[in-house]
């Protein structure tokens, strides 16, 4: 696949962590992505925003190859360039499944494993055939400990992942993704099905994890958007409308849909 | 529009009511009595079935070969046959089905080859057993050399039950919420590794219900079991492990001539002498038995696998 390249310039000077480059992708017929480009920055919160049906699930589920589980999916042309070793992740010979080796994903139902505590944030790193029990431990307990949600289910770690309350089960789900120790972490409207206490508590959770990896995260809330991230994109209709700095784009966007978009005039 | 405040609009309300409530009366009895001519008609075959048979049962009759003198006569044969042969369909049965149906499901691509298998799956549940007898005769007992034996009869009933296993499969797995799917490829999972810790888990009392199902249709099967030539009159039981002539197997006994319940039953039946009669609905009080413990078990296994399965 010919890969255009970047055109985004640097915002701040961070160092990007992937580039998206003129992806178009199709869901059959349906051309879902019309040659988006955005960067992705090295420890970072990127969110994408837009209404219903404007591609953002769609873009994000590109980065850990998603789509490829079902049939009729079609990335028709561009790309997705990790860094630092410049990989595209949609290139046809690089293997989803290492893909999703280095981009974990948080879903925005809580999805937690009907085993323990324990084995779904083990699971990710059981995959990667670590066995050793001690090894094991530590990694889980760290990552439990990362998603914020050691210090709750310490005393229980045999107990099943369904037994814990909506936001409880969705940091395990965070805590699974971030046991592998990812490049990057997606999160698909995490929140959506959560109480607001809850999401705060993910929200505080996220802005803390860019320590660690670098956050895309997709929201249909505007305010979660300018809360948590550094770096916003809009989209609407399969493109990319803006992307910025999340406060300028906020404050002063310098397209009128998107300013038509944040006010709440459209949409 | 009617003034809800006017009693002649209130009257002519109930009255619609009324009429309208006639239907669900009328509708609740013809439900009812369609519900009592199968609850009933299993009912009365059932205990006249009992009532006959049961003062038969004593464990001498379990421990007896069949015989003359209907006194004597006994079903040993015919439940350690059927028990070999149920054993054979299962073995047979359950590892292919449960691996045609993940295949469908999880790896096969979609298209117009996978859809022509689809069809012809339901299809084969609905062919006549007799059909799988004749296609066992030539292939298993002929073609194959097993003869009339527990394992061509195993293999013959496998066949028959193989597409309830696999439909069955199938629909456990599409119980499988979509987002515990995705979650386990999400983690790096492969194919294989999803469908050992996630897909086979999780859908296995699904599984097992389909098997179960199966089981009890192959358990009163008689027609292909005959069509295979089993024995309708055996006086000896096929070899333990280990005991028959050197060298002795653990399997000696599956190449075995044998017969099973169905056609104890059907033989004594067609016997002149009423106390055949009563060995026949012993003996199919026994079967009902069987069948209604494996039911049961499965039940309860179902309960057990499902407590700790939550999405």
């Amino acid at each position: 696949m010919q890969i255009p390249t970047g055109t985004q310039p640097g915002v701040e000077g961070a160092v990007l962590k992937a580039d998206v480059r003129e992806l178009d992708f199709y869901y059959g017929a349906f051309h879902a992505l019309k040659r988006v480009s955005m960067p992705i920055h090295d420890h970072m919160v990127t969110s994408l925003i837009g209404p219903s049906g404007c591609g953002k699930s769609t873009l994000l589920r590109c980065f850990n190859r998603m789509h490829d589980l079902y049939p009729g999916n079609r990335y028709a042309g561009g790309g997705i360039v990790l860094y630092p070793d410049d990989t595209n992740l949609l290139a046809p010979e690089v293997d989803p499944i290492e893909v999703r080796m280095r981009i974990s994903m948080v879903f925005q139902k809580p999805n937690p494993f009907p085993k323990s505590i324990y084995e779904n944030v083990a699971y990710s790193l059981r995959v990667r055939g670590m066995r050793n029990k001690n090894e094991l431990d530590d990694r889980v307990e760290s990552a439990l400990k990362g998603a914020a949600l050691w210090s709750e289910v310490s005393n229980r770690l045999k107990e099943l992942g369904a037994n814990l309350s909506g936001g409880q089960q969705q940091r395990l789900c965070i805590a699974r993704a971030l046991a592998s120790d990812p490049e990057i972490i997606l999160f698909d409207e995490p929140t959506s099905a959560l109480d607001p206490i809850a999401t705060a508590s993910i929200e505080e959770l996220i802005i803390e994890l860019k320590e660690k990896v670098t956050i895309l995260i997709v929201t249909h809330n505007m305010q979660q958007a300018a809360r948590i991230s550094d770096f916003t994109a809009y989209m609407y209709l399969g493109e990319m409308v803006e992307f910025g700095v999340t406060d300028q784009l906020f404050i002063k966007p310098q397209k009128k849909a998107t300013e038509d978009y944040i006010t709440g005039r459209f949409g | 529009m009617v003034n809800a405040a006017d009693p002649n609009a209130i009257r002519a309300v109930r009255a619609i009511i009324a009429r309208a409530k006639r239907w669900d009366l009328f509708f609740a009895l013809l439900g009812i009595l369609s519900l009592m001519v199968g609850v009933l008609t299993f009912s009365v075959l059932f205990l006249d079935m009992a009532i006959q048979g049961v003062p038969r049962l004593d464990l001498e009759f379990f421990t007896s070969f069949p015989s003359r003198r209907a006194a004597n006569a006994g079903i040993l044969s015919a439940w350690v046959g059927t028990v070999l042969v149920m054993l054979v369909t299962a073995l047979a049965a359950v590892p292919l089905g449960v691996a045609a149906g993940v295949y469908l499901e999880e790896y096969a691509p979609k298209n117009w080859i996978t859809d022509i298998i689809e069809i012809n799956i339901s299809n084969l549940a609905g062919i006549p057993s007799i059909v799988y007898g004749l296609l066992a005769l030539g292939l298993f007992v002929y073609y194959f050399g097993f003869g009339q034996s527990i394992l061509s009869a195993g293999l013959t009933l496998a066949l028959l039950i193989l597409p309830v296993i696999i439909v069955a499969t199938r629909e456990a797995i599409r119980a499988i919420p979509q987002s515990i799917h995705e979650g386990s490829y999400a983690c790096g999972a492969t194919t294989w590794q999803t469908v050992r810790d996630h897909i086979l888990p999780y859908s296995s009392a699904g599984i097992l219900t389909g098997v179960i199902i199966g089981m009890a249709r192959a358990i009163g099967e008689t027609a292909p079991i005959i069509t295979i030539g089993a024995l309708t009159f055996i006086a000896f039981l096929p070899t333990a492990p280990f005991s028959g002539e050197p060298p002795a197997g653990l399997f000696d006994w599956i190449f075995a001539p044998f017969t099973v319940m169905p056609i104890q039953m059907f033989n004594w039946t067609s016997r002149p002498e009423a106390a055949f009669t009563v060995n026949a609905a012993a003996a199919g009080f026994v079967l009902v038995f069987m069948t209604l413990a494996m039911n049961g078990l499965a039940i309860y296994v179902r309960y057990r696998l499902r407590k700790n399965i939550k999405w």
